[in-house]
């Protein structure tokens, strides 16, 4: 018998696996869900009171397969279809099952949104509570969400089938990133839930890469998560403020995790095909172990923008690169090659561009014009904390204010 | 993303309310209830609301620790806000397919804005 704080997560662990086993089974997914969710909810309210049985996972199999039959009993009853299933064997829990959920969730005919919330669901095993706090939606509209997602996957027939070796991850990939990066900052209201979004993210990504150990993609996700949230304590200041990279307490860094995030790159690096999340991973590194600002490898992070430009070219790509190139090539030469690119409708409204154009402009010493582009882009972008951190960039650059660390890099 | 769907009313949009047949306008009513239950199925309603005239409205402020209120409008403006829906979708596309979908859309005009986030920073 199992401590009892340690239940919610007990349970989340169990969840996709005892769905998956029962899905596979019995097929439905839609079905097969509520009655893992009624299966969860006994275990909530029994196992504090009765204690936590020694196969947790076998206990819930059994119970959600019991109410899958009582409710496949009850809609075929006339059709006397109770014997076959009385004498069904168990369904048992197999190895890939976990995966073959992650990509039913990530379902091609499936909306974004729907594709994350139902993964947190399924996969995660949140409650529809415990998701709207964390995306910070009504419940009715979560709720909403997950049955609409189910009807769907019923309705185009999706199968819940073993992946086939070296099936496109790429959708599951977005899904645990978005997820992650939903959650990735300690500066909205509700703190708490918008962490365990990341540390959800990095724990099925964890299992993800346990599972296929060879992908360098997966393992240069979960690289890049480690390597992004080792930062965090570092990242904001009281009232949820914005550190950039260059001013943060590097002490404050988190080293077992960058440790763990490099040593998977590397070895991903060195043993996988190169991809985007890989790249960007290594990008991180890079800067997780300069142990001080200005030891950072910018000729090196340059390169890697340079790769990654080439093989996943984005208008954000290219404008990262445009900050590494300035601290190699100096602002002058950045701007050019700003103004090269700025035409491009993404990047047009976009207030990183505006940001990089004022820290160029910054760096360069054109003051005023740089004031000007930091209140642009204060004005565009939607992020709350970063709106502040941009009039406060602004607000530094006013007339008669002079500040010694004016210049550095703006990135966090 | 999480967009609200501005509708103003103003002189234009008085206008064309003038034009309206009874079943036009009853239609126009359902029209709105219709989708926040379309909005609703398809799980990207936050919230949705038509406001009252702004003859009803309350201005506030607090000055020495004291509020004080007054009654009316905060101005003798020709345009205020009368109704709104925010929803939560994958883009801005996506917003203004809903955006289109408002009766008002077809008459005169609404407005999608963004909504401002808390969580995201680029990284």
């Amino acid at each position: 018998m199992g401590p009892v704080t340690a239940l919610p997560d007990l349970l989340r662990e169990c969840a996709p696996r005892v769905l998956a086993a029962v899905v596979r089974r019995y097929g439905d997914f839609e079905a097969c869900e509520d009655a893992v969710q009624e299966a969860l909810l006994a275990a909530a309210q029994q196992w504090p009171r009765e204690g936590v049985p020694e196969q947790p996972r076998h206990w819930l199999i059994t119970v959600a397969s019991r109410r899958r039959v009582e409710m496949l009993r009850s809609e075929t009853a006339r059709r006397r279809r109770e014997e076959a299933v009385r004498h069904d064997p168990e369904p048992q829990v197999r190895g890939d099952d976990e995966l073959a959920l992650l990509l039913l969730c990530c379902h091609p005919s499936l909306t974004v949104p729907a594709q994350v919330t139902l993964t947190l669901r399924a996969v995660g095993g949140l409650s529809t509570a415990e998701i709207a706090r964390a995306l910070l939606l009504p419940e009715a509209t979560v709720g909403q969400r997950i049955s609409r997602a189910k009807q769907r996957i019923r309705d185009t027939g999706a199968r819940f089938e073993m992946p086939a070796p070296g099936a496109p991850l790429d959708a599951v990939l977005h899904v645990l990133y978005l997820i992650f990066t939903e959650g990735h900052t300690a500066s909205s209201g509700d703190t708490v839930n918008r962490v365990e979004l990341t540390r959800e993210a990095i724990r099925l990504t964890r299992q993800l890469h346990r599972r296929l150990p060879d992908d360098g993609e997966v393992a240069g996700l979960l690289a890049l998560m480690l390597l992004t949230d080792a930062r965090r304590s570092a990242r904001t200041q009281g009232g949820g403020s914005l550190v950039p990279l260059a001013e943060q307490d590097r002490r404050r860094w988190d080293a077992p995790a960058i440790a763990e995030g490099v040593a998977i790159i590397t070895h991903a690096l060195a043993h996988a095909p190169i991809g985007p999340f890989q790249l960007q991973a290594a990008i991180a590194a890079v800067h997780d172990e300069a142990t001080r600002a200005e030891l950072t490898d910018w000729p090196q992070i340059l390169l890697l923008y340079g790769m990654l430009h080439a093989l996943a070219p984005s208008p954000m790509v290219a404008l990262n690169r445009i900050v590494a190139r300035a601290m190699v090539d100096g602002p002058r030469v950045a701007l050019t090659d700003l103004d090269q690119i700025a035409g491009d409708p993404a990047l047009a409204r976009h207030h990183r561009t505006a940001a990089v154009r004022a820290h160029l402009l910054e760096m360069a010493g054109e003051r005023d014009e740089a004031r000007e582009q930091y209140r642009l882009a204060a004005r565009l972008t939607l992020s709350g904390p970063e709106q502040r951190y941009l009039e406060s960039r602004a607000a530094r650059l006013r007339p008669g204010v002079y500040r010694p660390e004016d210049g550095k890099s703006q990135q966090a | 993303m999480k967009y609200v769907i501005l509708i103003q009313s103003n002189p234009q949009s008085l206008a064309v309310w003038e034009t309206l047949s009874e079943q036009q306008r009853t239609d126009f009513g359902l029209g709105h209830l219709r989708l926040t239950d379309q909005m609703r199925d398809a799980g990207v309603l936050v919230a949705s609301e038509g406001l009252g005239d702004p003859a009803l409205a309350t201005q506030v402020s607090v000055r020495d620790g004291k509020t004080i209120t007054s009654d009316g409008p905060f101005a003798e403006v020709k345009e205020h806000l009368a109704g709104f829906y925010l929803i939560d979708v994958a883009d801005l596309g996506e917003a203004v397919a809903w955006a289109a979908r408002t009766p008002d859309a077809g008459y005169t005009r609404v407005e999608v804005r963004p909504v401002l986030d808390m969580s995201e920073w680029d990284l």
